[in-house]
């Protein structure tokens, strides 16, 4: 981070687009390393793992497309693409998991549209949505938070497990008798659950829980939370788009919940669940793929809490923030055509 | 001669029934997730295509034009109905993996556009060739897809060959690396969707190159001159 002493007159100058990504990067880091804390070392080299493709492919593209190759690689918005690749994937997933995902990021969905700002669709949970289709079995096995799990790889060990590259060291943890350290995520235990006829209350019994929201889940939130609060601090978002999110989520979840809370969680079950707080912060906000006015990103925002609600109460997916984001971004046009603030002078009669 | 081979351009590069006219998609994009699959409806289609070219272009004097579309549409409908019976009697296995596709071929744009477009204008013998041509443009668009998704799909070519062409071609199956986990994204419609679009663009590229190219060799003799008016 730059920290520059400026003498007066204090006048803001706008930011370069490579230092905002490499803020949001800083501002993700206290929810990775939570992250990693809960979840293992697996995380941490899969997004090293994801930057480097990414940086490779960009690069590659780039000269394919005779462009210079520097500047694209300086602004930081492949590595925070890869960074947010990386903490989606399972943290034990096989590398050529995460370098399809990433390539597919930034050549498909990114380069060929015609690179930063041109993107129809998010990059990062467009490859999401590939992996999780292309490879269910491996993008929905995620570990168990340490903190239940009767033994979780080491740091060289979850290296080797990833560099494998394949399911089957899992497989034989599990047949020697180890108790296996990967398990369904908690929004998944109580969709599978649910749909067995359990009712809430019981499922939240499950050492999956830690009696009202997912073990190791609510801190991995609550530090997106913070890091999020901290980019809208440092005015690297706005609030529009995390609002419409988190406030569309919490009144779905809360009407379902009141209606019938036997198979119904609690808003803060969904605000502290799975993606919520890294979708609504770091995902949702990516300002090329959202809406542009600011009635239109809390619209936007609405959207996606509205999704997420209904493709994770009913929907047949675990969780639903890539779905929700990919389809919202196909209104944001819309959105922008239709909601044009109003141009001063103009427009409202004046009584 | 030169008619014939401007025909062979049109239907295999040009004017590819694939990749530029963009017509019988749908058939196009659902069944070619293996190399067997691809050949078999592309082969079947060649087949109706030539069909219904000579026959198009046998009547072609004798039907008032206002209800030629419905006669063709009767006389395509003949011929695909032939086509999927002979599959189904000679090529069981592959009648049952290409499906509904088959007598869907009906629908195809590729044979309907060539009867209207093309056969109803000429004579049995260009009609006849130009329907080989144009089927063996979308054979081999189908092909190419087919053979791109079986290999990241699979890993794999030529999977399931001996319900096409019997025992004997089970030996064609080539491995070329073993997958416990099938890249779905390539076996499901996205992936030939994403194919498809890859497979245009590089045709646009080549297209692209092989102009700058012509006008590089005709561009250096011009002597560039000042005109007020336009020439041609």
């Amino acid at each position: 981070m730059a920290l520059n002493i400026a003498s007066s007159p204090h006048m803001s100058k706008p930011l370069r687009t490579s230092t905002v990504m490499q803020r949001v990067l800083l501002c993700a880091l206290p929810g990775l390393a939570v992250q990693i804390a809960f979840f293992g070392w697996g995380t941490l080299f899969q997004v090293l793992l994801a930057m480097l493709t990414a940086l490779i492919s960009e690069s590659a593209i780039m000269k394919l497309r005779a462009r210079p190759v520097a500047s694209a690689l300086s602004d930081n918005s492949a590595l925070l693409t890869a960074l947010l690749i990386g903490v989606a994937v399972p943290p034990l997933a096989p590398w050529w998991l995460t370098v399809i995902g990433t390539a597919f990021a930034i050549i498909i969905v990114k380069q060929l549209y015609g690179g930063l700002g041109n993107n129809l669709f998010n990059p990062a949970m467009a490859a999401y949505v590939v992996l999780l289709i292309a490879f269910p079995v491996q993008m929905t096995s995620w570990v168990a938070p340490i903190s239940i799990a009767e033994h979780s790889p080491q740091l060289l060990e979850s290296l080797r497990i990833i560099l494998a590259g394949t399911q089957i060291s899992v497989a034989d943890t599990f047949q020697q008798g180890i108790d296996g350290f990967t398990m369904a995520t908690p929004l998944d235990t109580l969709r599978t659950d649910l749909s067995q006829g359990h009712v809430i209350s019981d499922i939240l019994q499950k050492s999956a829980f830690n009696g009202v929201v997912g073990a190791g889940w609510f801190w991995v939130n609550l530090a997106y939370l913070f890091g999020g609060l901290l980019m809208l601090k440092m005015r690297l978002i706005r609030w529009h788009i995390s609002a419409g999110v988190l406030g569309a989520l919490s009144i779905c979840a809360a009407i379902g919940w009141m209606w019938e809370p036997a198979t119904h969680v609690s808003p803060l079950m969904h605000l502290f669940s799975g993606a919520t707080m890294l979708g609504a912060f770091f995902i949702a906000t990516d300002p090329v793929t959202a809406a542009t006015s600011n009635k239109g990103r809390v619209i936007f925002g609405a959207i996606i809490g509205l999704l997420v609600y209904l493709i994770r109460s009913y929907g047949g997916y675990p969780d639903a923030f890539a779905f929700a984001v990919l389809l919202a971004n196909l209104t944001a046009p819309l959105l922008d055509y239709y909601i044009k603030p109003r141009t001063y002078g103009h427009g409202r009669a004046s009584s | 001669m030169s008619q014939y081979r401007e025909i062979a351009v049109q239907g295999l590069w040009k004017n590819n029934p694939g990749l530029v006219q963009l017509l019988g998609l749908c058939p196009l994009l659902a069944v070619t997730a293996t190399v067997t699959n691809a050949i078999g409806l592309g082969v079947a289609t060649m087949a109706v295509l030539i069909g219904s070219n000579v026959l198009v272009s046998l009547i072609r004097d004798y039907v008032p034009k206002e209800i030629r579309i419905a006669v063709f549409v009767m006389i395509i409908a003949a011929l695909v109905t032939v086509v999927q019976l002979a599959i189904n009697a000679y090529a069981y296995g592959l009648y049952l993996s290409l499906g509904i596709f088959l007598p869907l071929i009906v629908t195809n744009c590729v044979i309907i556009g060539r009867a209207e477009a093309f056969a109803s204008r000429n004579n049995v013998a260009k009609a006849a060739f130009d329907g080989f041509m144009m089927g063996l443009g979308f054979t081999l668009v189908l092909l190419v897809l087919g053979a791109m998704r079986e290999i990241l799909g699979q890993g794999t070519l030529f999977d399931g060959a001996d319900q096409l062409l019997g025992a004997w071609a089970a030996g064609l199956r080539i491995e070329l690396w073993h997958t416990d986990t099938s890249f779905l994204l390539a076996m499901l419609p996205p992936g030939a969707f994403l194919g498809m679009g890859l497979l245009i663009a590089l045709k646009n590229v080549i297209d692209k190159k092989l102009e700058s190219k012509q006008q590089q060799t005709q561009a250096a003799p011009v002597v560039e001159r000042a005109r007020i008016t336009k020439v041609n």
